[in-house]
Formats: C-alpha cells, sequence, structure tokens
C-alpha cells in the first residue's frame, strides 16, 4: 500500500463490515434458525436495537469484583477490534498489515479470552469459575487446531501475513481445492463452531447451569459492559467468517482501490460470510448440543484434521 | 562519550570485589554490632549485603553490554602454574548475554530482597544469608565467564553447593531438607557427567581451554563427538530441568525464600542452557549430525508440555511457577533445537534465527519468570500461606503485586504485545520458515512442534488464569487472605521494574534483536541474519518472507481500541452509571467464599482431557452416621500420578540400593577381612602388574 487512498478505504471497510456489520450476521444466523424451527422469530437488525438498548442501561457490578472485571469489557472489545482490522474482507491488503500476522491473530483471541475468563472468576459466584474454567479447557485444544489449520494455510503461501496469503491464494485458484486445504478448511469450521460458543459446543441462546460456557462467564455482565462483551462475540463471529472465507476460498477480492474491484470484492465478501452464516445457522439447527467431555473429542477431530491436512501438504507437496 | 570497551575491565572488577564484599563484609560488621540489641545488626548486615549486590550486578549489567556493544571480550589471565594449563577469564558475546540476564534480574531480586528480608530478622542468620545470597551471585557470573574447563567446573560446583544451603535456609522445615538432599544428588550427578564431556573434549583436543576448544570439538572422532553432546544434555539438562531431570526441581525452587526462588527459576536454570549452547555451537560446530536437533525437539516438546500440564495440577503458587519453569525451557530448547536441526541441514540463516528465538525466550522468560517469584513471594509474605486454595480476592488487598503478577501472568501466557508473545512468535516463525526443508524427518518434526507448542501456550493461559484469578480475584477463601497487606516499597518497586521490563522487551523488540541478532549469527553452524529480523527499528520481519509482526503497533492500537470503546460508550449512552450489588448466589441468602470454584475444580477439564497423563485417583470419604442429604464432613483426596519418579526413578534408586547390599557383603566390619584384602590384592599385583 503505497497511497492513503486504500488505506483510509480499507480502515473504513475493515470497520464497516466487521464492527458494525457483525451484528447483522447475528441476526441473519437468529433469523436463519427461527425459521428452520418453524418460527418467524426477530427481524434481523434486533441485534442492533439490543445493543442500543444495552448500551443506555446502567451497570450493575458485583460486590467482590475488581478492576479486572471493568476494564475487561473495554480490552476485549478492543483486541477484538485490533483483529478486525488485520483480517482482509474486501481489499487483499489491510490497514495495520506490516504490525501482526496470523499468529497475533490467534493470540490477540487469547488475550481476550483471558481476561474475560479472569472477569468470571472476579466476580465470586460460582457461574464465573465455572465458564472460565470449560472455557480455558476448551480452548487449549482450539487453539493448537486453529494454529495448525491457519498455518497450512500459511504454507501454500510461503508466509503467515494474511494478506500475503489471501493475494497467493487467488493468484492460484487450483491450490484452493488442494485436499490438504480442504482437511484445513474442516478443522476452521469445526475451530469455529467451538471459539464462538455454537452448538455443539456450547449454546448462546440459553443460560442453563449444566451446559453453559460462555454466557456462564458473562453471567454477571450488564448494561454497557454486556454491550461490549456482546459486541466483541458478533464481531469475533465475523472475523472467523472472515478468515473461513479469505484464508480459504479468496475469490473475488479486490486487489487495488478501483471503484469496480472493491464494488465486486463487496459483493463476493457478502455472499461468502452469507453462505457460511446459513451454513452455521443449519449445523447449530441440526445438531444437538454434546455432553461438555465429549467436547473435547470433537476438538480432537479438528485438531487432527488439521494435523492431518498440513503433513498432506507435504507429501502430495502442492 | 567514552567508548564502551572502556568499561569492560573497570566494571568487571567492580563487579567481582562487590560481591566478595557482600559476602563477607556484612558478616565481619556483624561482629561489631554484635553487642546492640533488636533487630539492629540484622539490620545493618541486609542493607550492607544486599546494597552491594545490588551495586555489583548493576556493574555486572554495563559490563554485559559494554562487551556485547563493543564486540571485544573481555580476557583475564590467571596466573598460576597448574598442569592443565593457564586459566582464564574469558567472557565474549554468548558469555555476556548470559552475564547481562544474570545481572539485571540480580539487581531487581536485591533490591527486592532490601524488603523481603526484614522477616529473618533474629530468626535466622542474617550473615549466612546475605553471604550466601552474593556468593550465588558471584558463582553464576564465574559460570559464564569462565574461560577453562577446570574454572568452569569450579564455578558450576560453587553454584551447586551454594544453591544447596540456600534451598536448605528453612531447614527446620523437613520438605527444604528433603528437596535439598534431592537437589545436591542430581547436581552431583549432573556434574560427574560434565567432568566426563570434558575429559572426552580433553582427550580430543589436549586443551581445556574455552577459546582453543572453540570449534575444536570437529577434531573428535563422530562417536566421540556424540558422547560430548548426549553428556552436554544430560549434564546440563539436570541443571535447566529438562523432563526427564527435572524431578528435583518442583522441590527445590519453592523450598528456598523467594528471593532465591526467583533467581533459581529466572536465572540459574539458564546456566543449563548456557552449556548447552556453548557446548554444542562453539565446541563442537558448525557440522552436527540431524538426529542431536530431532532429539532436543522431543526433549523440548516433552518439557514443555508436560511442564505445563502438572503446572495445571498444582495449588502451592511456587510449585506451579516451578513446574512453568520446566515449560519455558522446553520452549527455549524448541529454538535451540530447531537451530541444531536447521544448521545439520546446512541452512545457517534459519539457525541462526531459531537460536535467536530460543536466546530472546531466555531473557524473557528470566524477567517474567523473575516477576512472577517475587510476587509469589509477596502473597506469602502477607499470607504466609503458598496454598492458593486458601487465598483470593488480593487485587484488592495487595493492588500493587496483583498489578504487577497479572502482567507477568499475561507475559508467561504469550499475550500480545508482552515479551513472551514476541519471543514464542518468532519460535512460531524459525519453524514455520523450517517447513520448506526438503527432509522427511523436519517435514513431521516441525508441525508437530509448532501443534505442540500452540497447546503449551493455551495451556499456559489457563494455567495463569487459574493462578492470577483463584489467588487474587473473587473472594478472600480464608482469614490469612482477607487480612493480607501489601508488601513494602522496596519490594513493590523491584516488581514494577520487572514488570516495565516485561512491557519494554515486548514493546521494543529492537532493543534486544540488535544485540542478540549479531550474537546469534557469529557462533560456528550459524550465519549472520544481516539485520533482516530488524527493519525499521521496531519492525520483525524473518529474512525472505514478508511477514512481520510490530507490537509497538499492536499496544497502541489496543489501547486505542479502548479509548474508543469508552468513546462510543459516552455518545450512545452518556455517562456511565455504576451500580454496585451482591453477585447471583444461586437463590441462597448470601454468596460465601466457599461457593466459588477452587484451584482443583479449576483444572479437572483438563484432568479429565489429559487423563492419560495425570491417571489421577481420588478418595471421598463421607461421614456415615448423617443424613444422605446434610452431610457434616466430606475429604477429598486427589493425586496424580508421578509419572518419571515411579518408572524411571524409583527403578533406578532400587537398583542402586540392590547392588549396594550385595556389596555389603564384601565389608565385613573385620579388620582381618580387610588385612587378607590387602594381602590379596597385594599378590594380584605383583604377579600381574611386575
Amino acid at each position: 500500500m503505497s497511497d492513503a487512498g486504500p488505506i483510509a478505504l480499507s480502515l473504513f471497510l475493515q470497520v464497516i463490515l466487521l464492527c458494525a456489520g457483525a451484528p447483522l450476521i447475528s441476526g441473519i444466523i437468529r433469523k436463519t434458525k427461527a425459521r428452520l424451527q418453524h418460527r418467524r422469530g426477530a427481524g434481523i437488525f434486533q441485534p442492533y436495537a439490543d445493543l442500543a438498548k444495552l448500551m443506555r442501561k446502567d451497570v450493575i457490578i458485583p460486590a467482590a469484583a475488581s478492576w479486572v472485571f471493568r476494564t475487561t469489557p473495554y480490552l476485549v472489545f478492543s483486541s477484538t477490534l485490533v483483529i478486525a482490522l488485520l483480517v482482509p474482507t474486501v481489499l487483499v491488503p489491510v490497514l495495520l498489515n506490516p504490525a501482526g500476522d496470523i499468529i497475533t491473530v490467534v493470540y490477540l483471541f487469547a488475550l481476550g479470552r483471558f481476561f474475560i475468563a479472569l472477569a468470571g472468576l472476579d466476580t465470586g459466584g460460582a457461574f464465573g469459575g465455572l465458564g472460565a474454567s470449560r472455557e480455558m479447557s476448551i480452548a487449549s485444544i482450539i487453539e493448537p487446531a486453529m494454529m495448525l489449520a491457519i498455518f497450512t494455510a500459511a504454507v501454500t503461501a510461503g508466509s503467515t501475513n494474511l494478506s500475503t496469503i489471501a493475494a497467493a491464494l487467488s493468484s492460484s485458484p487450483a491450490s484452493m481445492f488442494n485436499p490438504a486445504h480442504l482437511l484445513a478448511f474442516s478443522g476452521l469450521f469445526i475451530v469455529t463452531m467451538a471459539e464462538t460458543g455454537r452448538i455443539p459446543v456450547d449454546n448462546p441462546d440459553t443460560h442453563l447451569e449444566l451446559t453453559m460456557i460462555h454466557e456462564a462467564m458473562i453471567l454477571e455482565y450488564s448494561g454497557r459492559y454486556m454491550a461490549f462483551i456482546e459486541l466483541s462475540s458478533q464481531m469475533k463471529l465475523a472475523i472467523f467468517l472472515a478468515l473461513l472465507s479469505n484464508m480459504f476460498f479468496p475469490f473475488g477480492m479486490a486487489h487495488s482501490a478501483a471503484a469496480g474491484a472493491v464494488l465486486s470484492g463487496c459483493a463476493a465478501f457478502a455472499s461468502k460470510v452469507l453462505v457460511l452464516a446459513v451454513v452455521v445457522a443449519v449445523v447449530e439447527s441440526t445438531n444437538a448440543k454434546l455432553r461438555l467431555f465429549r467436547v473435547p473429542e470433537l476438538l480432537m477431530v479438528a485438531f487432527i484434521l488439521s494435523l492431518l491436512a498440513l503433513i498432506l501438504f507435504f507429501i502430495i507437496g502442492a | 562519550m567514552p567508548d564502551w570497551a572502556d568499561f569492560r575491565y573497570p566494571a568487571f572488577t567492580f563487579m567481582i570485589t562487590g560481591y566478595v564484599l557482600g559476602a563477607f563484609l556484612p558478616g565481619i560488621a556483624g561482629l561489631f554490632a554484635r553487642g546492640r540489641s533488636g533487630a539492629a545488626p540484622d539490620r545493618v548486615m541486609k542493607n550492607l549485603g544486599f546494597t552491594l549486590a545490588l551495586a555489583s550486578s548493576v556493574a555486572g549489567c554495563i559490563l554485559s553490554l559494554a562487551i556485547l556493544i563493543s564486540g571485544k571480550a573481555l580476557h583475564v589471565e590467571m596466573r598460576q602454574s597448574l598442569p592443565f594449563g593457564a586459566m582464564a577469564i574469558h567472557a565474549d558475546g554468548l558469555s555476556a548475554f548470559f552475564l547481562g540476564v544474570i545481572c539485571l534480574i540480580g539487581t531487581a531480586v536485591s533490591a527486592y530482597s532490601l524488603g523481603y528480608a526484614d522477616a529473618y530478622y533474629r530468626r535466622k542468620s542474617m550473615a549466612l544469608f546475605v553471604m550466601l545470597y552474593n556468593l550465588f551471585l558471584l558463582s553464576m557470573a564465574g559460570v559464564v565467564t569462565a574461560g577453562h574447563a577446570l574454572l568452569f567446573l569450579f564455578f558450576w560446583e560453587a553454584m551447586s553447593l551454594v544453591t544447596f544451603f540456600l534451598i536448605n535456609f528453612e531447614h527446620e522445615d523437613a520438605a527444604s531438607r528433603r528437596a535439598a538432599f534431592l537437589y545436591v544428588v542430581m547436581a552431583h550427578t549432573g556434574t560427574a557427567l560434565l567432568v566426563v564431556m570434558f575429559l572426552f573434549l580433553f582427550s580430543g583436543t589436549g586443551t581445556m581451554d574455552f577459546s582453543a576448544l572453540s570449534g575444536g570439538g570437529n577434531r573428535l572422532p563422530a562417536a566421540a563427538q556424540s558422547v560430548v553432546f548426549l553428556c552436554a544434555i544430560a549434564g546440563f539438562g539436570v541443571k535447566a530441568g529438562i523432563i526427564p531431570f527435572h524431578i528435583w526441581l518442583p522441590e527445590a525452587h519453592p523450598a528456598a525464600p523467594s528471593n532465591v526462588s526467583a533467581l533459581m527459576s529466572g536465572v540459574m536454570i539458564k546456566m543449563g542452557i548456557y552449556g548447552i549452547v556453548r557446548v554444542c555451537f562453539d565446541f563442537l560446530g558448525p557440522d552436527f549430525p540431524e538426529w542431536w536437533g530431532l532429539l532436543i525437539l522431543i526433549l523440548a516438546v516433552t518439557s514443555s508440555v508436560l511442564g505445563v500440564l502438572y503446572a495445571l495440577m498444582e495449588h502451592d503458587l511456587k510449585r506451579l511457577l516451578a513446574f512453568h519453569s520446566i515449560e519455558n525451557i522446553g520452549i527455549i530448547l524448541m529454538g535451540v533445537g530447531g537451530a541444531l536441526l536447521f544448521a545439520s541441514l546446512g541452512n545457517r540463516l534459519l539457525a541462526s534465527l531459531a537460536l535467536l528465538a530460543g536466546l530472546y525466550h531466555v531473557l524473557n522468560h528470566a524477567t517474567f519468570k523473575g516477576l512472577l517469584f517475587l510476587g509469589a513471594g509477596s502473597v506469602n509474605r502477607a499470607t504466609h500461606t503458598r496454598n492458593i486454595e486458601e487465598l483470593g480476592g488480593l487485587a484488592k488487598r495487595l493492588p500493587w503485586t496483583a498489578v504487577f503478577f497479572l502482567t507477568g501472568a499475561a507475559a508467561i501466557s504469550a499475550l500480545p504485545p508482552l515479551n513472551g508473545f514476541v519471543s514464542e512468535w518468532l519460535t512460531f516463525q524459525a519453524l514455520f520458515l523450517g517447513f520448506h526443508i526438503a527432509d522427511l524427518s523436519v517435514k513431521i518434526a516441525v508441525p508437530l512442534t509448532v501443534a505442540l507448542l500452540a497447546l503449551t501456550g493455551a495451556l499456559a493461559a489457563a494455567c495463569f488464569v487459574k493462578a492470577f484469578g483463584i489467588t487474587f480475584l473473587g473472594l478472600p477463601r480464608s482469614d490469612r487472605a482477607g487480612n493480607a497487606h501489601e508488601s513494602s516499597p522496596a519490594m513493590i518497586a523491584a516488581m514494577g521494574s520487572l514488570a516495565l521490563l516485561c512491557v519494554v522487551f515486548g514493546l521494543a523488540p529492537g532493543l534486544v534483536l540488535s544485540v542478540l541478532d549479531p550474537l546469534a549469527g557469529s557462533l560456528p553452524g550459524t550465519h549472520v541474519t544481516g539485520g533482516n529480523v530488524l527493519q525499521g527499528g521496531i519492525m520483525l520481519a524473518p529474512s525472505g518472507d514478508s511477514s512481520g509482526i510490530s507490537p509497538l503497533i499492536l499496544g497502541v492500537t489496543i489501547i486505542l481500541g479502548g479509548g474508543i470503546a469508552l468513546a462510543a460508550g459516552l455518545l450512545a449512552g452518556g455517562r456511565l452509571r455504576r451500580r454496585e450489588a451482591p453477585t447471583w448466589a444461586c437463590g441462597l441468602p448470601a454468596l460465601t467464599p466457599r461457593m466459588q470454584y477452587t484451584a482443583t475444580g479449576f483444572s479437572k477439564p483438563i484432568r479429565m482431557i489429559f487423563a492419560t497423563v495425570f491417571r489421577a485417583r481420588h478418595e471421598i470419604e463421607v461421614s456415615a452416621e448423617s443424613s444422605p442429604y446434610f452431610r457434616p464432613s466430606i475429604s477429598f483426596e486427589l493425586k496424580t500420578e508421578p509419572l518419571f519418579l515411579k518408572y524411571m526413578y524409583e527403578p533406578a534408586y532400587r537398583a542402586i540400593t540392590g547392588s549396594a547390599r550385595m556389596f555389603r557383603r564384601v565389608q565385613t566390619g573385620h579388620i582381618q577381612t580387610y588385612l587378607a584384602y590387602i594381602f590379596c590384592t597385594l599378590v594380584l599385583l605383583l604377579l600381574f602388574a611386575r
């Protein structure tokens, strides 16, 4: 990126798509799930109304909590925002491109998770610890699976830089359908379901003591704090869908800031994310939630898929 | 501005004199102050001893910088006529880097000790404590600057013995005595292997002088080189705490006073890494068999994964940290092993990148582990317990300790933009670039190492959520935690300075890399990366590749993002109105600390996922006479199986005691028998050795 035009455009698009657009994706998933269950469901813009309401409401702080509880919502939001600035959406170059790569993305997610888990323990109640313990245990298997899946895409490009990967893959479309690549994609898809707290790993719509993971950690959050935590979760889902589409199938991404390229890039990105969102909703609707101690088995599948992908990559030598 | 090289000799003299004076002067001063009543003599000795240690450590830092910046080694010939040739102190770049690590942590820990050692007034011998402390630092400085094998072994032994006494410092506790004994046995087994190693090197090269040995190991036959390598791995591995030579470490580090634990975990175990790098690269380089690197990688992943898994099962804060030292030694060895592997395949550029990652992690681990142990010391001082199941809510009672401990916890969990992240990122990059080497064992070893490094990082984060969350957050689980008070200003300042270093080494890796890069590339078997790791001062970009990170930009963006969130909140909903209310207690009348998750409960899912490793057994006893719904007491006991102790050390111990019992038959205890032995020996010698 040499001139200021693409930089500003990239910044604008990243923020619009991954931050402001994230609640819409959640809304679409919820709507699809409702339709699949023969319900009418709330409108796809409902998450925006929820966030706006939460923003205006008072915050209730548990008596036991310390500054960790009060800082966490901002830290979680800002670390997710940094990731949103790193993951290419429509344009191949991104604003923070030289500042971080996919390893950074994995560890920035870890940063947010670390503090959310601490905030759970900070409330002094039973549920916070329960959620923190489960989330960190599950994350300890997700993280290596995610790293391996993403590394498979990176090896194709010979770089861990997100933009370089997207550029390298779109220049050789054949490598998108390499078996190793597809294995890694399915590994990362399972990781996405687990990381974003979706069925069959966790259920974002329930507060049932025995099964909840993510919701248990944030049980004591309310008002504006809750708004930031919710928005961060929605952004996390959007980022994962962007990773799935652009690290594996970077069709139609804009390589320059030319108006036509950007418009078709927007259309391509929107359609890819829409397809993935519907797939997520269908998977959620057609599967039952797994018992907690069966979850590691599913995640191990993701891990093995990604490891196989990486080793297969060398054997068939793409 | 004078030349940095001019500082070398004055700084060296100051450092050595300071440590020696610090060791003996307080004792002499104590003799004169003996008549005084109360804690006055102890205070004099403490202030004198630790101030001298502080000043000498600062001098050591200057010495290290002087050598690294000027690029000129320090060489002091010692005039004497021993049959082993002239002895010398010789400190090149590698020595200087490790000396810098020792003295940097030594400075902070000495400042901390000024506050921490108060607890020993009139209870323990302060003269002995400061003497051992100063000698400990001196012996470590000696180990890394020794230029001759005998001098090296002398300092190595001194270091082992001094730490033996320090572990045993609170010898009233039977656990300390056991830990010290186990340590001294393991340390001497290691030293014995090092003696064998140097003898092999001597037999092949005819010298024990390090500068002559440098690159001289190549003259040895291949088999002898491998013996030297294996002796180095095992001998230095004992000190470094590599699994399976680690059994002393989780016992010894918690037993010592916390300031000493910080030095042992932060610095002393790195002496093992120094030894491995010195022998493998400097002496045996530049050509290695491929299996050396693979062996180190296997040991590295075993140490890191098992180390962090065992740490997760601990609820003794210092034992938990000790197991994390094993984990981090594993991460360092991933860099070192990767470097050996890549060098053996002729990719010297990649080798130096991997070594760079390992050495950077040496420095980073020293800062955050030193910090965490000092934090554990403050917690221990404030609550008189190391059991985190009894703690909780300390963030409100020890606010500064909590902030600094959290910084260390985030750094060790490799969270960006702190220093642990930067060195683990470099390790990932070195391994990632190794993917392109066309060699089957690399293609299998490297992805596995990457996967296990990621697993280690995630598990470490889980463990530190537990360690920080259970200790500092929530409600206090006992009166000990409820009545705790913040530590003294000297201790807070020391922790603060290390926390600051964790941030600085994270945000500005250029500071460290500009000195480390030429060093990691100058050893035999590596190649100068030519500044490719460092572009524009802050950017990290491994050679031949466009990927890089800038922790500084990341850090600034994270803070900006927080500001944006605050502003967005204000715009959307006005000023934030906060209200305090009790945490929901599931409908019970009040929240009690017992409703919180315990450390044992926190790690239960991990215990179930990795059940094959832990082989945990638990026993639950319920008092019998009560009703099935309201039970007055339930006792719960949980044990995980110590694999290495059970399947490696206990059989070895049985074999040794068994054979000793056999030999006992020869020892009758009657003088006549011994005279008969002597007579027989004499006759046999006369017959065969004429």
